[in-house]
């Protein structure tokens, strides 16, 4: 503010007097009901709909949640050649569907008895869980911290990300690692969906389509990542030495500006994504073939 | 066209206070502090507001008008219904002095605990040559007119008088980005980490990157986008990030 350079001393206390109130009696209640702030008996003053945002938000990432669960859990219906669910690719454990030349590996043997998505979600579930989006949606939403600007959240204390669990926020950047790993194998998924039913290539469904657009979508989000813009070119301090990974980071910047975009739509694709596979293996609808 | 709006304006001071009611003329082309000032004028001479330029550029007029952090000078009536209640609140994450004027010098203190741009060795001032893509970062921050909104807004403090001491807030996290991202800043040279300090020493961490900062930012600097997740990944290269750690031991290649 454009009152000056320094605090003018006040005869009656230090100029160094952090926090004035303080010096009052222990105030009864805190936050924005601090002893020495303006008594307004409300949490907020907004007349807007400030709660529809988290709302929404809640709803949405329920909505993914409960279907989510369900499908990791249902072990079928996964496969129905030629695609495969995102939620069931790759396939580490012996207990999947023949899925003709698809990434089921097998890496950990027989003794795995669960749902195999359980194994691989791990990682995109870190990733879109530590991602700065999603934090910024869930603390809103989930955790009223805060509900929406401005408006008192109820919690008694916060210490923010500085102490377990919520430190392990910190390490974004290796499930984004994780995260291109899992991209490339849906990108490989998706191409395999240009063969048929038989495994011979060249051919093309609507499932093709659902595929690459899902892909597409989950590379987008995945690049627009702020982790990603960090390690392409954030961290340096000098981009005039580094020309190449300047116009990466502007490029990543770019798309990084509609993350939550890119957030919510590759939620929804891969969902659409699988719950397609979902029913053309559960036979309630036929692939239309297009050549 | 004039029409008289409903006002709601707080009056008081540290020990006590209310919303008091006030019907005010309005008319086309005004913001919310022409109607403090002709609430002054007509009706409430001894009402206290700061205020200076008038044209979003000073960061003196800030308040919440309808509960949202904003600049006065800066909100136009335009944008409400004429028969909309418009509620004019000092800033609530501060000590209040007088009607709208808060005691803003937490932020002053907050500013003196940065420490400020090192000087590279051997090159005087007015001596200084930077390329532009290197100093682009930094001149967004640079942006700030120190409002204090995102001060205000923030719920660490707002919400939570009690991390007033260990939490330096948005605006001053961003000068620590700032001055991290500047290409001539010595402070590494000279044996201080503004990653690691951030972090430790300006709580950092604090922050949840709920991005009411950037929402209420009147010069629409990207606060969180640009300089906090910048530096809570530069702090997370320094403290959580064994492969950098490892990379800048062998290599000690400079960025």
């Amino acid at each position: 503010m454009a009152t000056g350079t320094q605090i003018q001393p006040d005869p009656d206390s230090s100029a160094d007097d952090v926090e004035p109130q303080r010096a009052s009696p222990a105030p009864t209640r805190g936050g924005i009901h601090t002893q020495g702030r303006a008594a307004i008996p409300d949490k907020h003053l907004r007349t807007d709909r400030w709660w529809l945002a988290p709302l929404v938000t809640a709803l949405g990432l329920l909505a993914f949640i409960v279907y989510s669960t369900w499908r990791a859990f249902a072990n079928g219906d996964y496969y129905a050649a030629p695609y495969v669910s995102p939620f069931y690719s790759p396939c580490l454990a012996a207990n999947c569907v023949d899925m003709q030349g698809g990434a089921d590996w097998q890496l950990l043997g027989d003794w795995w008895k669960l749902s195999p998505a359980l194994i691989i979600l791990i990682f995109p579930l870190g990733f879109r869980l530590t991602c700065y989006y999603y934090r910024k949606a869930y603390y809103r939403s989930f955790w009223a911290s805060p509900p929406a600007c401005a408006v008192a959240e109820p919690h008694g204390g916060y210490t923010g990300e500085t102490r377990f669990p919520l430190i392990l926020q910190n390490i974004h950047r290796y499930f984004f690692y994780f995260a291109i790993v899992v991209a490339g194998i849906l990108t490989f998924d998706a191409v395999l969906a240009f063969r048929d039913a038989d495994g011979e290539w060249g051919h093309m469904g609507l499932g093709t389509l659902v595929l690459w657009a899902n892909i597409a979508l989950i590379w987008a989000y995945t690049v627009s990542c702020h982790s990603c813009r960090h390690i392409v070119g954030g961290r340096l301090k000098h981009f005039s030495k580094h020309p190449v990974r300047y116009r990466l980071w502007g490029w990543v910047g770019r798309l990084n500006e509609r993350h939550m975009l890119l957030a919510w739509s590759s939620l929804v694709s891969v969902a659409v994504a699988d719950l397609y596979v979902y029913l053309l293996a559960s036979g309630a609808f036929d692939d239309p073939r297009f050549f | 066209m004039s029409y008289t709006a409903h006002f709601r304006v707080w009056r008081g001071d540290d020990k006590s206070g209310e919303l008091r009611d006030f019907d005010v003329e309005v008319n086309e082309g005004e913001v919310v502090l022409d109607i403090i000032h002709r609430l002054q004028a007509t009706q409430a001479s001894d009402l206290a507001v700061r205020w200076n330029c008038k044209a979003g550029k000073c960061g003196s007029c800030s308040a919440e008008v309808n509960g949202r952090p904003r600049l006065m000078c800066m909100t136009r009536m335009s944008v409400f219904d004429e028969s909309e209640t418009i509620t004019v609140a000092p800033m609530r994450a501060f000590p209040v002095v007088r009607d709208l004027v808060t005691d803003v010098s937490f932020n002053y203190t907050k500013a003196r605990e940065i420490p400020s741009f090192a000087p590279p060795a051997g090159v005087a001032p007015g001596e200084y040559r930077m390329m532009q893509e290197d100093v682009g970062r930094s001149q967004e921050f640079r942006k700030c007119i120190e409002c204090f909104l995102c001060q205000n807004t923030c719920h660490v403090v707002r919400d939570h008088e009690e991390n007033k001491p260990v939490f330096a807030g948005p605006r001053f996290l961003m000068r620590i980005a700032e001055l991290d991202m500047h290409p001539l800043d010595a402070a590494e040279e000279r044996g201080l980490d503004r990653k690691r300090s951030a972090q430790e020493e300006h709580g950092l961490g604090y922050c949840n990157i709920t991005k009411c900062c950037t929402e209420v930012c009147p010069e629409h600097i990207k606060i969180t986008d640009n300089a906090l997740i910048p530096l809570k990944e530069r702090a997370a290269d320094r403290k959580y990030d064994p492969l950098v750690w490892l990379g800048n031991k062998i290599r000690r290649r400079e960025g």
